[in-house]
This record gives C-alpha cells, structure tokens and sequence, in this order.
C-alpha cells in the first residue's frame, strides 16, 4: 500500500468528510451529552456540560430495572444465537451435501420464510403462544425468535459449505469417519468464520429487537433493554430526558464499543450476507 | 446391501435438518396459517369465541380509510427510504473509493447508526424534534423563527420518519456499494480511459452495469427494511397524531391490541405479507433481467 500524503487539492474531501463525521455523530453527542447533564440544567442540548454529573447513572443502577434489562437481553440474545448456529449449521450440512429433490424443496420451503415479515403474522404467532402458555416467558421469546432468525444462517452456511472442497469429506470418510464425524471434524472447523458473521449479525438484531418483544415479554420484570428504555422515555419519562438519556447510553454502548473494536467483521458479515452467491 | 437400504443409509444425513423445519413449521409455518385462518374470523384477541365471517374483514380494508393513510405511508417508507438510501449509499461509496487519508473513519461512523435500534435511535431524535427545547426549534431560534410542532402534521412527521430510516441505515447500502467498486477491476477504467472517456462517461458506462448485482441486493434489502418499519415510529409518534403515520406494521398491532379487532388485524398482517413479497419479486425479477442484459 503506497503512503499518502496530504494532497491540498483533496481539501473539499476533508472539509466534506468532516460535515459527513459531524452529521452521523450529533445524535450520539446529543445522547451523552444529555445524560451527563442534571435534570435541572438548563443549558443547551448543544452545549457540553460544565461537568460531568453521574447522578443520571446512579440513579438508573439504584433503581435497577436497566440492570435487569441488561441481563434480560443477554439471556435472550445469547440463547436465540446459540440455536440459531446451532441448528443452523446442522441442516445446513445435509442441505449443502446431499442434494436432492426432496431437499431443494427443503430449501425452498426455508428461503419462504426469510419473506416472511414477523409483524405481518403477529395475530397467529401470538394466539400460538397463548395456546401453548408462552406469552411472558423467556423460551417462548427466545423460540419465535431463533425461528424466524433460522432461514439467514441455513441460506449463509450452506452457500459457505458448497464452497468446501467435497474431496475433503471423502478423504476423511476413506479415513474411516462416519457422516457424523466428517461434520465435526472436517466441516465445522472450517465454518469458523461463517459461525462469526452470524453470530455478530443475528446478535446485534437480537439486541436491538422490539417487535416481538413488546407483544410477548409483558412482565415487567422481563423487559429487555429496548422494553425498558421505552418505559423511561414514554411513561413519566418525558419529565426526566436525561435519566432516559443514560439508559440509552447504557442500552447501546455495549454494541457501539464492540463495534469499534470488532468493525472489520460487522462490515465483512453485512457485505457477505447480502451478496447473492 | 440392497439398494434403498443404501439410500437410506445416504438420507439419514437428512436428519440434521429435522429439528430446524420442525422449528420453522411450529412457529412460522403454523402461525401463518393460524392467521389466515383467523383473517377470516371475527375473532377479538381474548374471548373463547369467534365466528367466521368470510371476506368480511377483507372487504373492510377497501373501507377502511386508516388503512388507507398507514398503505401510503407504507410506500412512502418503503420506496422513499430505498430510493435515498442507495443514492446516498453509492455517493459515500464513490466519496470513500477516492481514497483519501482518514477515508475509513468517516466509513465507521457512517455504518455506526446500523448498530443502535430503531427504536432507541427515535427517542434520541425526539431531543431534536420536540417541541420546548427541542434542537430543531433552538436553531430555528438563532434565526428568529418561530418554533415548529414537527411531529404534529402528518406529511412533516412521515417526512421526517423517512429521513431518520434513510440516514440510519444509508451506511449498510454503502458498505455493499463500497465491495461492489472494489470488485472492479482498475483495468477497465484504463482501458477506457485511452480511449478517452472522461469521468463521467467512465461511471455510466463501466461504473453504474457493473455494480448492478450490488444494486440488486442494496435496493431489495432497503425496500424490505422500509416497508416494515416499525420501531422508529413507535419510538417517535405512536402511529399518530391519530393515525397519520402508521405504518402497516404499527397498524396491524395497533388493531390487534388496542381497538381488538385481531380478525381484522390479521386480514391486513396478510396483505402485508402479499405486498412484500409482490415489491421484492417484482424488483428482483427486474434487476435479473437487467443483469442479462447487461
């Protein structure tokens, strides 16, 4: 890669990037900026504050609902990926490998659902749950989720897998491996990458997800990060913008500071997913 | 060994994708059919009991003029998101692809918007837009204009809906733009360059057919992503004032939980779906030919 150097005819790409920087940060500005403030100042929203007031955060942790929101969420985020890539990898070996009729039926029937838009069919998956005791619980949550979120992984690994050599299977079935262990040691390990897009994509929508989640989570007590923050902000919330204002920090924080560290694979997962194979 | 005992043998690889179809048929394939089959009822979302009712609830729709406004909002989500979002994305993309120093900064905050939810992302806006002390009017107000009420009339606040979708998200069409130009090769743009063509003449003509493929993929996603948004306008009006900026998504729960008509509810969660799918089809099959042709 060759040095650059400052070039002053590029200035007005400087002078755009910076307008560009600035516009895609003031919401974020304005997010800490209100949250370090105290309810009471009544300083601009533009303006730093004089100092940093953590009352706002005090307050939250004291009061304890963001904390369990935090947990929440994990809970359910870090269990729907799980089947999701669990599952996912699993159906998508056969899909990939063994192509069939009967299978690209299979496939065509999972690659169906992907269209479905989950709010377009709220009425019967919520009166589904009812019928089975589901409404206000953590599995029924989690279950929807992982199986609208199932078709993107099975299309993704198993456009992944059809790149794996199938020469790689047969060596190791000549070796003496069974289907079983041809997956676990000749597939999966190389899924690796794959696995982390997946992880990373499905993770960040689980994260941020409140369609469902309104509807099915109506125990207060199991309110997710996104559930609870709209708490703050409609009910009585529009008293205290800068107690709100620190329950956005901390409900998005934990995805911006890992996206500024793992950024490369945020922005690989997307191009990869989206670009048809 | 006989031979169907063979292909069983072969088939029983089958079995890995067992407990993801039965996932997806328990809770996507049965709910879908439940709500057909409620579409067709007069069912509220509680009681035991529900008559069918035919069409009913279909013909209602034609009736119903708040369907009406949350359709039309729909499109204007859904076409006026994808619109802007992939004229901006591919800007930033051929901005970022100069290459110049710093150009993958400006990339990271670009995409950071993609990270926070729609809804949390609506509520930081309404620091902005609110009416006492809202950012929006404290401008207006260097200026000695008198304060605006922007969420109060429909077409400012659908306007303005759009606007925050199209400027959260633009970052994931340019991230596939950006992958789309660099798999160009410099070559052409020699080749084309002594035969002198100029810049322009360069992105008509080698530019714009050959990233069409990433056109394909950016236009249907940000469609799909706009006509079933959901979470901004929840955070920001609620669907209202009234219903002036429902969208279908935010129509089809406000039916189903507050005005109970679950029936009904469902009957539009069914059209939603037939639109989605019609738009994506339509679009899809568009660009396919395109790229034939191209």
């Amino acid at each position: 890669m060759q040095h650059r150097r400052f070039n002053p005819r590029n200035i007005w790409k400087y002078v755009l990037s910076v307008v560009l920087v600035v516009i895609y940060c003031m919401p974020l500005y304005v997010m800490l900026n209100m949250a370090f403030k105290s309810m009471t100042d009544s300083s601009s929203r533009l303006s730093p504050p004089k100092e940093l007031f953590w009352g706002n955060f005090a307050q939250l942790f004291q009061e304890g609902s963001i904390v369990r929101a935090l947990i929440n969420t994990l809970v359910i985020t870090v269990f729907t990926v799980l089947i999701e890539v669990v599952l996912g990898c699993m159906a998508a070996y056969p899909l990939a490998r063994h192509r069939s009729r009967f299978n690209k039926l299979i496939n065509a029937v999972m690659m169906g659902v992907m269209m479905i838009p989950p709010l377009s069919i709220l009425v019967g998956v919520y009166s589904t749950l009812v019928s089975l005791h589901a409404t206000s619980t953590f599995w029924g949550m989690i279950i929807v989720s992982a199986a609208f979120g199932l078709p993107m992984p099975i299309y993704f690994f198993t456009k992944f897998i059809t790149t794996i050599p199938r020469s790689l299977d047969e060596a190791a079935q000549i070796d003496g491996c069974n289907t079983l262990q041809v997956f676990f040691h000749v597939i999966l390990p190389q899924m690796k990458p794959a696995i982390a897009t997946i992880v990373i994509l499905n993770g960040v929508g689980m994260w941020n997800e409140y369609g469902y989640a309104l509807y099915i989570l109506q125990k207060p007590s199991m309110y997710t990060l996104t559930l609870t923050i709209s708490q703050y902000f409609s009910s009585g919330g529009a008293n205290n913008l800068n107690g709100a204002a620190a329950a956005a920090c901390i409900a998005t924080l934990p995805m911006i500071i890992m996206y500024l560290f793992l950024q490369r694979y945020f922005i690989q997962g997307t191009v990869d997913s989206a670009v048809k194979g | 060994m006989s031979k169907t005992l063979r292909t069983l043998r072969k088939s029983r690889i089958n079995l890995f994708y067992v407990p993801a179809l039965v996932l997806m048929l328990l809770f996507v394939a049965y709910p879908f059919a439940q709500a057909i089959h409620l579409s067709f009822t007069n069912w509220n979302g509680y009681s035991q009991t529900m008559h069918a009712v035919g069409f009913a609830n279909y013909v209602s729709m034609l009736h119903d003029p708040n369907l009406r406004t949350a359709f039309i909002n729909t499109l204007i989500y859904g076409f006026g998101s994808a619109f802007f979002q992939n004229v901006l994305g591919l800007l930033f993309a051929l901005f970022l692809n100069s290459r110049f120093r710093g150009h993958s900064i400006v990339r990271t905050f670009i995409y950071l918007p993609v990270m926070i939810s729609g809804l949390i992302m609506g509520y930081i806006i309404y620091y902005f837009v609110q009416y006492d002390g809202g950012i929006f009017n404290e401008i207006l107000g260097w200026f000695g204009a008198a304060p605006v009420d922007f969420m109060a009339q429909r077409w400012r606040a659908v306007l303005i809906i759009t606007a925050i979708n199209i400027w959260q998200y633009a970052g994931i069409s340019m991230v596939i733009y950006m992958a789309g130009l660099q798999s160009i090769p410099t070559t052409y743009y020699e080749a084309a360059r002594i035969d002198g063509a100029g810049t322009l003449r360069c992105f008509w003509s080698i530019t714009l057919p050959l990233i069409t493929p990433a056109m394909a993929t950016a236009v249907v996603m940000n469609l799909i992503g706009g006509l079933k948004l959901f979470d901004v306008i929840m955070a920001l009006t609620g669907g209202g004032p009234g219903f002036a900026t429902n969208s279908l998504s935010t129509y089809i729960s406000n039916q189903y939980f507050n005005a109970q008509r679950a029936g009904y509810s469902a009957a539009v969660g069914i059209a939603t779906f037939l639109l989605i799918v019609l738009v994506a089809g339509i679009f899809n099959h568009l660009f396919a030919t395109r790229e034939l042709e191209a």
